[in-house]
């Protein structure tokens, strides 16, 4: 569904991304760790099209197609999603107007489909008459975020860090969330979705399974394998023990 | 006063000229007075439909209200001293109408009334002097709109504009200003309100205009008096604007409450005032004012003003200007939006004041007038 190709980008002047390589198949769910300032994030927002991330060289193929020139919008059409790890606020915008948009209606209403996919997250609806994202909670912006890419409701979805700043109670509905999102209750062969996790903690994996798990480190792709075994040596040895560990074997 | 009313009069709002029907429709005007209590109408400077359909009401000419009731003449330039600048001593020494509104004792008149001072000729100098009152546990709500018609290539407005509010009364007052670039417009307005009164003010400019300058005072002199002004101004084209809200707090714990919005784009000029003066015990006031910058050729000027006079009081101000922030642009665009339409939505939440104390129809009145007004803009 996802294939990443040699990718070099640059923010602001640095190289942050170097000769990354990713692919990601329909049906499946990678997870990717790395400690802070790897460049998860960068490679997020690249695969987003968003205008500071530059790419110096590679490509971004989406479904068969070279998306790596299109602007931001028209890679969400196609069917790419994401929810946000610390989102902004705006004022006068609402959670309500927000799901309008990802469901792409231009209405402002907000009618029966809306309160019942809120009912999911226990968004209640007067949550949804509120501007998006100000004075919410940690819990509240990743529910918001959850009930958009509901609404949006796209083939390939990543989450930036879904786990942070979310209480014990709300992360094991966020984790069910996204297994319904990413199609998990299904057979693996009837699986339609890809996703792509980035968590600092590995906290989510306790709640939805991922098919791969890599480990960046300085904008590479230092180790993949299978999700447990790396989520084991992460917890156990950090970063770098992990990727030595890897490259040994 | 003019006299030569029932000349080229209406028989029915819905029979005005087709050609002017769009430029009042842009004003809040509903043609069809579904909704209205009361439709005024007045062109250039006669007056050409008038019709209440609420017994507790009045609606008329300012003429007709003159001959009709002798104490009138105790309202007119009470609030509003004739000799305050050249514009009402304009408006004082010659020939002028507009509209007389009064809610009679303990009448709610929840269905709001509409009131349009529309200029159809070229050149015209509409010059009106309007009186509203609401005469105690009344309750009142207007709608004017302010319009040119398309044709107008220069033109001068003054409209001068007195309001009572007396003891437990309330008026929601909602305006909307459809002029074009070659208008230059000097409202000039105050209002008093009795004890326990309540001045609910919400202003809306979205076209462009040469110069508007206005600066509507409220006298809170009673207990427990309260004001709210709102302003949503969009300040396009070569639009001059110097506008603001004053409120006086005279009486034991009055209020007031400042609220405006202000888009500058193009060559827009803005200058937003504001002041709040607490001068009775237990006064409260607070001011809000907010603007965003769209071009590098347009000004906002912000002047929040508090004066205080006693140890008791408590008066507050936020201000703030800033520009469209790209990450609320590509939040927008990650869940589908194109740029273009990314900026509109957040042009349009900025300027989505919200607006309390309407009754429910009404408030979705004036926020559909909002949206359309926002509509032709973008």
């Amino acid at each position: 569904m996802l294939e990443i190709r040699d990718l070099t980008v640059e923010v602001a002047g640095k190289k942050i991304l170097k000769d990354l390589t990713l692919n990601i198949e329909r049906g499946e769910v990678h997870v990717l760790f790395g400690p802070n300032g790897c460049g998860k994030t960068t490679l997020l927002m690249t695969i987003l099209g968003f205008p500071s991330y530059k790419i110096i060289h590679g490509r971004i193929i989406f479904k068969g197609v070279d998306i790596t020139d299109l602007p931001t919008n028209e890679r969400v059409k196609m069917g790419i999603g994401v929810a946000f790890q610390n989102p902004p606020r705006i004022r006068g915008v609402t959670l309500g107007d927000m799901v309008n948009i990802a469901q792409g209606r231009s209405e402002a209403i907000i009618d029966e489909s809306v309160i019942a996919l809120a009912d999911k997250l226990n968004i209640p609806p007067e949550f949804l008459r509120r501007d998006v994202n100000l004075g919410f909670s940690g819990g509240e912006v990743k529910k918001s975020e959850m009930l958009q890419l509901m609404a949006q409701s796209p083939d390939f979805i990543m989450f930036d860090e879904p786990d942070s700043g979310v209480d014990v109670d709300n992360i094991e509905l966020i984790g069910r969330i996204m297994c319904e999102l990413l199609d998990r209750a299904k057979l693996p062969s009837r699986r339609e979705r890809a996703g792509l996790i980035i968590t600092h903690s590995g906290f989510i994996m306790r709640y939805i399974k991922a098919d791969r798990a890599h480990v960046m480190l300085d904008g590479r792709i230092a180790c993949s394998g299978m999700p447990d075994e790396i989520t084991r040596n992460i917890m156990e040895e950090g970063f770098e023990k992990c990727v030595e560990k890897c490259s040994v074997q | 006063m003019k006299g030569e009313e029932g000349t080229n009069r209406l028989r029915s709002l819905a029979d005005i000229s087709e050609d002017y029907m769009q430029d009042l429709l842009h004003a809040g005007i509903e043609p069809t007075e579904r909704g209205r209590s009361g439709s005024f109408l007045l062109q250039d400077q006669s007056v050409i439909y008038s019709r209440t359909r609420y017994e507790g009401l009045e609606l008329m000419s300012i003429s007709d209200a003159l001959k009709q009731h002798e104490w009138l003449n105790d309202y007119m330039w009470k609030v509003i001293p004739a000799d305050m600048d050249q514009y009402t001593k304009d408006v004082m020494s010659c020939d002028t109408n507009g509209y007389f509104i009064r809610s009679k004792a303990n009448a709610k008149v929840i269905v709001p009334v509409q009131a349009c001072l529309f200029i159809a000729s070229d050149k015209t100098e509409q010059k009106v002097h309007n009186i509203i009152i609401a005469e105690e546990d009344s309750e009142l709500h207007i709608i004017t709109g302010c319009s040119v018609a398309r044709s107008i290539t220069s033109a001068l407005h003054l409209g001068v504009s007195e309001f009572y509010i007396k003891r437990g009364a309330k008026i929601t007052f909602t305006m909307i200003h459809n002029w074009s670039g070659g208008v230059k417009v000097r409202p000039r307005s105050a209002v008093m309100i009795e004890d326990d009164g309540t001045l609910i003010n919400n202003y809306i400019l979205m076209t462009p205009v040469k110069s508007l300058q206005m600066y509507p005072t409220a006298y809170c002199t009673g207990k427990n008096a309260k004001a709210s002004f709102q302003s949503i101004i969009y300040a396009s084209d070569n639009a001059r604007v110097d506008i603001g809200s004053r409120a006086v707090l005279i009486g034991e714990r009055s209020r007031a409450d400042i609220t405006s919005r202000v888009v500058a784009t193009d060559n827009g000029d803005v200058i937003a005032r504001s002041e709040v003066i607490g001068e009775g015990s237990n006064s409260t006031g607070h001011i809000e004012c907010h603007g965003l910058m769209l071009s590098d050729n347009a000004a906002i000027t912000s002047i929040p003003e508090l004066k205080a006079t006693r140890k008791d009081i408590d008066l507050s101000h936020e201000a703030a200007i800033g520009r469209i922030a790209e990450d609320e642009i590509l939040y927008l665009m990650a869940r589908g939006l194109t740029e273009e339409e990314a900026t509109s939505v957040i042009i349009r939440g900025f300027l989505n004041v919200d607006i309390t104390g309407l009754p429910d129809a009404l408030a979705q009145e004036t926020k559909r007038m909002l949206n359309m007004s926002l509509e032709k803009l973008m």
